[in-house]
């Protein structure tokens, strides 16, 4: 096996949901202010799943703010990643969707899986 | 002057998390264990130093004055042999063993490997010159350097212009990197940053 996944095979989760492409997902961020540290949600559409692997991957969430598309990039095994829920799952028919990024409204909607 | 040295290869580049969450990029380096092959004395050699070793390689492989070499130290044939001056030398004697726990978390660093060759490159990657106008009439100067000098007087170029040539393959040193992780079971350094040459390449690593 690849050396450089042994490396880092014990800093990888394994707790983690299975989601794909076109799910929307809530994800509980560990915010640090000072000494306090919080729990802030994060709910999106996954556009992107990254083709690295093990403690490389990363997954890349849409979400419209106040009218405002923002994307956000989480690695996938960082340990600032509270919790990861699969609210809904999607239907679409290829992997990265940054098709979405033209659409507004209606047009932007995704099939649900069910 | 050195306190301690170790060869080790680059595995590649990954990343991990620290304490805080902070993504970390490192390079992973399989590093020792070195045997101290030879100890020079100011009396022998002139000069005070430690030889070390690096990875075994089969008696077919090893010359027959280098065997006689490796026999004297009672070591096994090394493939890789190093010198540094350490700033205590009483510290080694023939045949100890350096490993990655004669360094420390948070240590910093000087990691020496040869750079990835790029082969014949022009002066924009070699020496990052802008090139030329892509527009106002302009198509065969994209990528020229421009005048090497002027004419009649002096008729010729000066030495050191900076021109296309053989670029990358150079050793290289990259300083004051911080070790962020240590895995003594497989011998392994995890180095802030990037470290010369490609992936199997072989590094100097010093404290």
């Amino acid at each position: 096996m690849d050396k450089l996944k042994i490396a880092t095979e014990n800093d990888l989760k394994s707790d983690i949901p299975e989601f794909r492409s076109g799910d929307t997902v809530a994800i509980g961020v560990t915010v640090r202010e000072g000494n306090r540290t919080r729990i802030q949600m994060y709910e999106g559409v996954v556009i992107a799943i990254s083709s690295g692997g093990g403690i490389d991957k990363t997954f890349t969430v849409r979400k419209i703010s106040n009218g405002i598309g923002v994307e956000r990039i989480f690695p996938l095994h960082s340990p600032n990643i509270d919790s990861i829920k699969v609210i809904k799952q999607g239907k679409v028919r290829r992997a990265k969707l940054y098709y979405l990024r033209d659409r507004k409204g209606k047009a932007s909607r995704i099939k649900e899986r069910l | 002057m050195a306190k301690t040295m170790l060869i080790g290869r680059k595995i590649g580049m990954t990343r991990i998390f620290n304490e805080i969450g902070r993504d970390i990029p490192v390079t992973v380096v399989t590093a020792g264990p070195c045997t101290v092959v030879q100890i020079k004395n100011e009396k022998n050699d002139g000069y005070s130093g430690i030889q070390i070793g690096f990875e075994n390689k089969k008696d077919k492989h090893t010359t027959k004055p280098s065997a006689g070499h490796f026999k004297k130290a009672g070591a096994e044939n090394k493939r890789y042999l190093k010198e540094f001056v350490p700033e205590n030398g009483d510290e080694y004697s023939i045949g100890d063993k350096i490993t990655v726990d004669s360094f420390e978390v948070g240590d910093d660093v000087d990691v020496r490997g040869t750079s990835k060759g790029k082969g014949f490159a022009g002066v924009m990657k070699r020496h990052g010159f802008s090139g030329g106008r892509k527009t106002h009439g302009k198509n065969s100067v994209m990528r020229a350097g421009g005048s090497v000098g002027a004419s009649a007087s002096p008729s010729r170029i000066f030495p050191g212009m900076k021109m296309p040539g053989r670029m990358g393959g150079n050793t290289v040193c990259t300083k004051n990197l911080t070790i962020v992780r240590i895995d003594s079971d497989n011998n392994q350094l995890f180095i802030k940053g990037a470290v010369p040459g490609g992936k199997n390449g072989v590094l100097f690593i010093t404290k």
